[in-house]
Formats: C-alpha cells, structure tokens, sequence
C-alpha cells in the first residue's frame, strides 16, 4: 500500500528543480485571486515564480516577524508605531471596498439609500425594521416592506470585518463606544457567516437580510446593493471608478508609513467603503536578492497589472500613489550593509 | 448517499476534464488543473504516512502485548484518545513553532509532520484495539510451540488483526487527506509545481479550500472537482488495499 | 508495515518452532523495548503539544484565572475573553452527534455482519468508507448550501411547532427557523461520524470468533440477543474505541461545524439558535487574531478541549468499569 507513496517520494527528491531564487509571501485572503494572476503573468513573463498563499492577515504579519516569508500581506495597515518596532515598511497594492448587500423584496440593486449612521443603528440592532422611519426618511418613494432586519456578519477575523467596523465607528460615536473596530468585533446582534461567500449565502437565503461583502462577491453573485452616502453628501454605487476616487482623494504624502484606511474618504464620487490592501517587508533585507526579485515583481505589477487587476474586479493603484511608493522604496530598504535595494 | 450525489454532481464534469491532471492551479479566469495540487498532496499525505504509521504500530503493539495494565501503558492510552480529538489547527500549531518558526521556511516535510501527528494517534488507537481482540488461545498456541513472543506478535497477532489495523491506517488517511488547517501554517501551498519537500508544497485541500471561498465560478468547479478527486483516491486506495489483503487469506 | 509483510508471507509454522529459545529471546527483548521506545515516543510527542499549549495560553491563564471558564464575554476589541459559549456548545454538539450517530452506526454494523446478504456486504461496505473519505469541508460546503435550506425549509418549522410548544422541552426547539444553527451542526457532525464508528464497529464484530455466536444461535438465541450477550460483551474494547473515535472527530471537528454552526457568542437554550465551538472559534479566528491576548486566548481554548476530552474519557472509563463490576456481579 505505501509502495507508490514510497516511489512518489524518491521521485520528488531527483526532480525538484534548482530556482534561482524562490519568493514566497503569505498574508491577507482578500488580494489572493489578484496576486495569484499576476505571479501567474509574471511567470510567463520572466521566468520567477512567486507564490503567495492566503493565510489571513494576522498570519501574514506574523510569519513576516517570523521572517519565515519573504514578504507579508495585510487588509489591515500596521500603525507608524507598530512598523518602527518591528522594522517593516508597508506599502498599498490594490483597492478594494465593502459593499452592503441586502436581501428584501421589490427593492432592486442601487435603489435602497443608507447613510453610515444608520447602518450603524441597523448593526446595533437598535434599527429592526425595513420600513423603520430612519430609512423610510432616506428612501423617499421606495416600497419598504414590514419586514424585520435579519443582521449578516462574518464569523471568521477578517479585514472585510476590519474596514467595515472602522467605517461604522468613524459615522457613529455609539457604534465606536459600544463595539469598535477590529478584524473580529463582538456583534451585538445577528449570525456569522464564514467568509464572505457564507455572508453572502446567508443574505440570499434569509428574506430581509443585510450583510456587507467585498465588492467582488457582490458582483459576481449578482447581489441587490445599496447606495451609500459619503463625505460629500452624494449616495454612491460602489464601483471601479468609486473606489478610484476614494483612493485618489486620498492624503497618502502626509499619512507616516502609509497607513491610511479609506474609509469616509474626502473626494467627489468617492465610495465611502474602502480600503487599501497591504504588502509588509522588513527594512532591512537579510536576503537581498529576494527582496529585489519581490520589488522587480510589485513593479511590474503596477506598471501592467492594471488591466489583469480589473478583470477580477480589483481597483489597482492611481499613478501618483506608485510614485510614492517607489520612493519608499528608495529611501528605506536597505541591505544589511546600508546599501539601498531598488 | 445524498451528499455523495452533490459531490460528483457538482465535481464530475471538472473530474472529467484531462487539464486537472497535467495543469497548474490557475489564476481565476484562466484554465487549468490541479497537477501540482495533486502532487503536492500524494507526496505529503505518503510522507506523513510513512512516519506516522510504523510509529502508531508500534506503540499500539506495545500497549497491547506488553504494556497491557502498566501505568505508562494506561496513561498513554489515556493521552492518546485526548489527542484523538485535538483540533487539527493546534497540530499545526505545534509543528509550526518546533520546526517552521526555526527552520524559517515552510516546507512540505512539516506539513507531513503535522499530519503524521493526527495519523499516529489514529493508529495507535485501532492498533491496540485490535490486538487485544485477538484471541489469547492463538498467542498461547504459538508460544506453546517455542515462538519467541516477537514472532508471535509479528507472525500471529499482526495476520488475525490485519484487516482492523489497516482499517485503522485507512481512517487515518481519510482523515488526514482532508485536512486543510494543520498544512496551512506549515506546507503552506504553492502555485506552481514542485515535489521538493524544503519548499512550500502545493496541496489538495488548501487548494480546494481557498478555491471554494472565491467568488469566481471557474475556481469553485475546480474546487468540487478537486473534492470528488480526495474522495475517489481515498477510496481506491482503500479498495486496492483489501483486495490485496483478503486475498492472502 | 511494509518490513511486516516480507516475514509474514516466508513464514511457516515449522520454521519457527525450529528457532533456538536463546535466539528468540534476545529478538524478544529488543522488540519489547523497541515498541516501549516508539510508545514513549508517542507519551512524549503528545505531552509535549500539551505543554506547547500551557506556554501559548500562559498569557490568558494568567490574566482571566478560572474566570476564563465561566464569563459568557467574547469581545476581541475590548481584549475580554470568556469560554462559557465555545465550551457549551461543542459540548451541546457532540452530544447530538453521538445521541444519532452511535445507535445508527451500531445498526449498520449490526446489519453489516449479521443480518446484510453477501452480495449486499460489499457494496453497502464501501458506501460507508467513501462516507468517511470525503473531506471535511464538502460536509461544510454541503451543509451549508444544500442541506441547510432544506432543513430551514421543512423540518426546523414542523420541529417548532410539534416540540416548540411541549412545556420544558419547548425551549429546546424554540426561536426563528435560520437553518444554521447548533441542531444543524450537531446533526452534520454525526453523519461525519457514522462511518468512523461504524466501520470499527463492523471490524470488531466481526474478529468475534464464530464458535462463540454459533453456540448461542445453537441454544435458541435470537440475533438480537446473540448481539447484545455476546458479541457486544465480547467486543466492548473495542466498540469503546469507536465511539471514542468519533467522538474525538465530533469535538475537534473545525471545517464543517464552522460553516453550519452559525459562530455567535451568544448563549442560547434553543438548539435552533447559532451558537460556536471551541475549534471552529479557533478556525474562524486564529489566522486572524492580532494582539498577544486574543492569541493566547485562542490557544486557552484549544487547551479547554483537550481538557473536555480528559473529562469526558475520564468519565467513559469509569462507566466502563462499573460496567464491567456490575456484570462481575452478575455471574
């Protein structure tokens, strides 16, 4: 019985090839579809594979710590603070953003108006019915049905959960008092669906249910989604060009390590949802040959991963802000000699 | 039965389909197999079966044919069934501060690790069971004919208990060859192919489990297609090996 | 096993009878002490995840004391940790997993080995292991979108309105139908179990030796009592075993109780209600837990099961032996 395991074994010692240099990050689960086509592309392209692997963002940040990869990847950015102490430089790849779906009948996609403080009032349970007079007062000419409010949320840490928690704590003090912000929070009310293809299941199958997903799953499930108001005072849909803005809108120059969460973003047509996704990598680079070879790939991928990012949805970086990065680049990581890698 | 149907409803069309043997995992969008899932996973799960089970043997004889009643004997029996129900994501835990955090890389061999860990309790376990079940009268024959008690074991214990120790190694493969959290902090998985067992290594389950939770329908028929494939080379193994068992009877 | 199989095909009772003692029991003394080396081997590898535990959870431990066990609080932004809700309800979980799974997996077996036609055996044989080869996250997936729609759609409102009103039981089975929940957990569970009980159920049956059931048939006895005198007696060990297997898959299972389970910290009398378990907690959070506390609160709990499991193994052994003091007294 263990014969074939036995010649599986032997066969996997003499063929395992040589690389030159092998890259391996692990990290967020977000941005996992979007770096696995691009080191695809990439391969293709150059020769050099780079695997990534979906770990969650929690291990990403703790196997860079680690050192056991050579690059982490976050939904979450690292404070200023918390980058010093450990030495690592983030930087954002793609952009990508919560969109609230919800499940009630006759009210089609883009049509049902919600503001954060009353998403906030919805996830407290403190707002129970559709036809509540806080959203009957947003939605003017819109049928709202009796039903009751049936609360999704995600079950597992997330950083869906993070930027979702973060953007209700910003609209309401008594959602920031109460519950806060975090990649797992404790829901006062609701059930937990595991990912977001269980969050979004979950709101398909329940009649007057609301639960927030990434854009993505929202689209390629072909959910009802609800219009937002932002900074500017415009109810958004949430989209590519949405999400563009926000990022664009953005003060990364004046944000210290990048750490910039675009939730509430200033800026006209700006979806109020957002947020960035992470690359974590030490300062200074025990092997700088990898950490060239992971730079070479972020590169191109700003630079001809837009179109593949788009494909899947994801909204890649505006111009500007690759600019900046590569200067970060420039001017922080080092090998151990002192002598800058990019 | 039911779930069975849903099972190959949903993955037998991507079964069908000759890429999923020779292809990488590919980007959502793009076309491609499981190859490197596959093997990446046969060579993780015999690995982990060949530390894990001459170790689960072993032990289970001791405790069966000479531990019997003896304190070590009791309270390893004890910690083993503990063990048994160990959250397979502590396994991996374990393995990844005793070996990852220090080797610095994931690896293929610490995925076989952890999955040797949850294989050996298994076996330990129907191991004893097994041998004790065996009637004392065949023990007592044998000795009666001048056979050392290690020949007796292996020649007589082990013939009439076979089928139930391996019944306890097939468990044990089912259960391992399944498993997603223990490999996650230790095989990790990898894109591309590679067999080398110092390298990330590529894995059915992380694969299948990763592919599920996207929202990209071409990922999801690779993951059902992937989920049928566990389940049919489990059962053929399963099948291969008791063919090949009664047959010596 | 593959260094078993040589000797065991070349062997022949003649063979080794001709051995000399003196030889045999220096090849005694080596086996003896190379399988006590490979157990203690297993004695250290297991005390070792033990104590890797007790080191994580050190943080934990140390802040919340036996609080920890008791406080209903799970609330990762504030860093206030409690286990009352993962405990109860992989507790609640396993409960029904092995109230449905041990009878039908003894049925099966019992069917299997007594009752099944021979060209029955086969067939129905291979069903039950491909039941345990499929992987435990198609049960999840399964679960979740194909079995708990239905269940929603059809059983939990008829259990609501047949049970829901009985006083006491009642509390059991009320709350809105949601199709996720502890009940549909618990009930994913023992379909995952049956087959890893009853497979070892049906192995242990059958090494009961023939002579032993024939002579009972011979008396007059009916299957049933042949089953229940003498080949359960004369199997105990070993259908302990079983179940302790299963039992062990039930309350380690991660993957498929955390697709169905519903994952609230919220302590609920209904079974319909979502509730968590220790190991989806840990499935669900651990990749994801940022912050020293929550880390080792996560770790904590994976200690509280192998806790649980000390208690409920503690507690079988004892069942057994007064069992087995009862039926002592009996002859």
């Amino acid at each position: 019985m263990l014969r074939p395991f036995v010649a599986a074994a032997a066969l996997a010692a003499c063929v395992a090839p040589a690389f030159a240099v092998d890259i391996t990050g692990a990290g967020a689960t977000f941005p996992y579809p979007v770096y696995a086509k691009w080191a695809d592309a990439y391969k293709k392209e150059t020769g050099v594979s780079l695997n990534y692997q979906s770990i969650g963002s929690g291990g990403g940040i703790k196997q860079i710590s680690a050192k056991t990869v050579d690059f982490g990847a976050s939904d979450m950015p690292l404070k200023p603070e918390e980058l010093e102490k450990s030495g690592l430089l983030q930087f954002p790849t793609v952009i990508g953003g919560d969109v609230p779906v919800v499940n009630l009948k006759g009210v089609a996609t883009e049509e049902l108006r919600l503001t954060g403080e009353v998403l906030a009032d919805i996830y407290l349970g403190k707002v129970t019915k559709w036809n509540d007079a806080a959203i009957a007062k947003l939605n003017t000419g819109v049928q709202l049905p009796a039903t009751a409010i049936s609360v999704v949320h995600r079950s597992d840490g997330s950083g869906t959960t993070f930027i979702w928690t973060n953007y209700l704590s910003k609209l309401s003090a008594d959602w920031k008092a109460k519950v806060g912000e975090g990649t797992a929070v404790n829901w006062p009310t609701g059930v937990g669906g595991k990912g977001n293809e269980g969050v979004a299941s979950y709101v398909q199958r329940i009649d007057g249910a609301i639960g927030y997903v990434e854009y993505a799953y929202a689209k390629q499930n072909r959910m009802a989604v609800a219009l937002v108001k932002n900074r500017e005072g415009e109810y958004v849909a949430p989209n590519a060009k949405s999400f563009q803005a926000a990022a664009a809108g953005a003060d990364w120059k004046a944000s210290p390590g990048m750490y910039l969460i675009l939730t509430a973003a200033p800026g006209k047509g700006a979806w109020p949802i957002a947020g960035a996704t992470f690359i974590l990598m030490h300062k200074v680079q025990e092997k700088p040959e990898n950490a060239r070879e992971v730079l070479k790939f972020f590169n191109w991928a700003y630079d001809k991963g837009d179109s593949l990012a788009e494909q899947l949805d994801y909204v890649p970086m505006p111009d500007g802000v690759v600019k900046l990065i590569q200067a970060s680049w420039k001017s922080q990581l080092k090998d151990p000699g002192g002598k800058p890698i990019y | 039965m039911w779930i069975l149907g849903t099972l190959f409803y949903e993955g037998g069309a991507a079964l069908l389909r000759a890429q999923l043997y020779y292809q990488m995992t590919p980007p959502p969008g793009d076309d491609g197999g499981l190859a490197n899932a596959i093997g990446g996973s046969l060579v993780i799960v015999g690995t982990a079966t060949l530390l894990g089970t001459p170790v689960g043997i072993l032990a289970g004889t001791y405790l069966a044919e000479y531990g019997k009643k003896s304190w070590l004997a009791a309270a390893t029996r004890f910690l083993n069934d503990v063990l048994l129900s160990a959250p397979s994501i502590v396994i991996g835990l374990f393995v990844y501060t005793v070996y990852v955090a220090r080797a610095k890389h994931f690896s293929g061999l610490a995925g076989a690790i952890a999955l040797a860990l949850i294989v050996i309790p298994v076996v330990v376990r129907t191991t004893d069971d097994m041998l004790k079940l065996v009637p004392n009268s065949l023990r007592e024959a044998a000795v009666a004919l001048g056979c050392p008690t290690w020949k007796m074991i292996v020649l007589v214990t082990y013939r009439a208990a076979r089928t139930g120790i391996l019944t306890g190694i097939l468990l044990a493969l089912a259960r391992i060859s399944g498993e997603t959290a223990p490999l996650l902090f230790t095989a990790l998985n990898n894109q591309f192919w590679s067999l080398d067992l110092n390298r990330p290594m590529s894995n059915l389950p992380t694969v299948i489990f990763q592919f599920a939770m996207s929202p990209y329908a071409d990922w999801h028929r690779l993951a059902w297609g992937g989920a049928a494939l566990i389940t049919l080379a489990v059962l053929g193994l399963n099948d291969v090996a008791r063919v090949l068992f009664t047959r010596k009877d | 096993m593959s260094a078993v199989l040589p000797i065991s095909e070349s062997a022949r009772t003649d063979e080794v009878a001709a051995r000399s003692p003196r030889h045999g029991s220096w090849g005694d003394a080596l086996f003896e002490n190379l399988t006590r080396l490979f157990a203690l081997l297993v004695f250290a590898l297991l005390a070792a995840i033990l104590i890797s535990l007790v080191i994580g959870s050190e943080l934990t431990l140390q802040k919340y004391g036996l609080g920890f066990l008791w406080s209903a609080q799970w609330d990762p932004v504030q860093e206030n940790f409690g286990a009352l809700v993962p405990i109860y309800g992989t507790l609640v979980t396993s409960l029904i997993a092995m109230l449905i799974g041990v009878p039908v997996s003894f049925g099966i077996a019992l069917f299997l080995t007594e009752l099944s036609p021979t060209w029955l055996k086969r067939p129905l044989g291979t069903a039950i292991e491909l039941l345990a080869a499929i992987p435990s996250i198609i049960y999840g997936m399964w679960g979740l979108f194909v079995f708990a729609p239905l269940f929603q759609a059809h059983v939990q409102p008829a259990l609501i309105e047949s049970l829901g009103s009985v006083p006491g039981l009642g509390r059991l089975f009320a709350g809105p139908p949601l199709g996720i929940g502890m009940l549909t957990a618990g009930l994913i569970l023992s379909i995952m179990v049956i087959p890893f009980i009853a497979a070892v159920m049906r192995d242990v049956f059958e090494l009961v030796p023939p002579l032993l059931k024939e002579s009972a048939y011979a008396l007059g006895a009916t299957t049933w009592e042949v089953m229940w005198r003498v080949v359960l007696p004369y199997t105990k060990v070993g259908v302990v075993g079983g179940i302790m297997l299963g039992l062990g898959r039930a309350l380690g299972e991660t993957m498929a109780v955390t697709f169905v389970i519903g994952n609230a910290y919220q302590l609920a009398a209904s079974l319909m209600a979502p509730g968590n378990s220790i190991a989806s907690a840990l499935a669900n959070e651990f990749t994801e837990a940022v912050g020293d506390v929550y880390f080792s609160a996560l770790i904590e709990l994976g200690l509280l099961l192998f806790l649980i499991t000390t208690i409920v193994l503690a507690f079988s052994k004892l069942l057994l032996m007064r069992l087995a003091r009862h039926e002592g007294a009996r002859t």
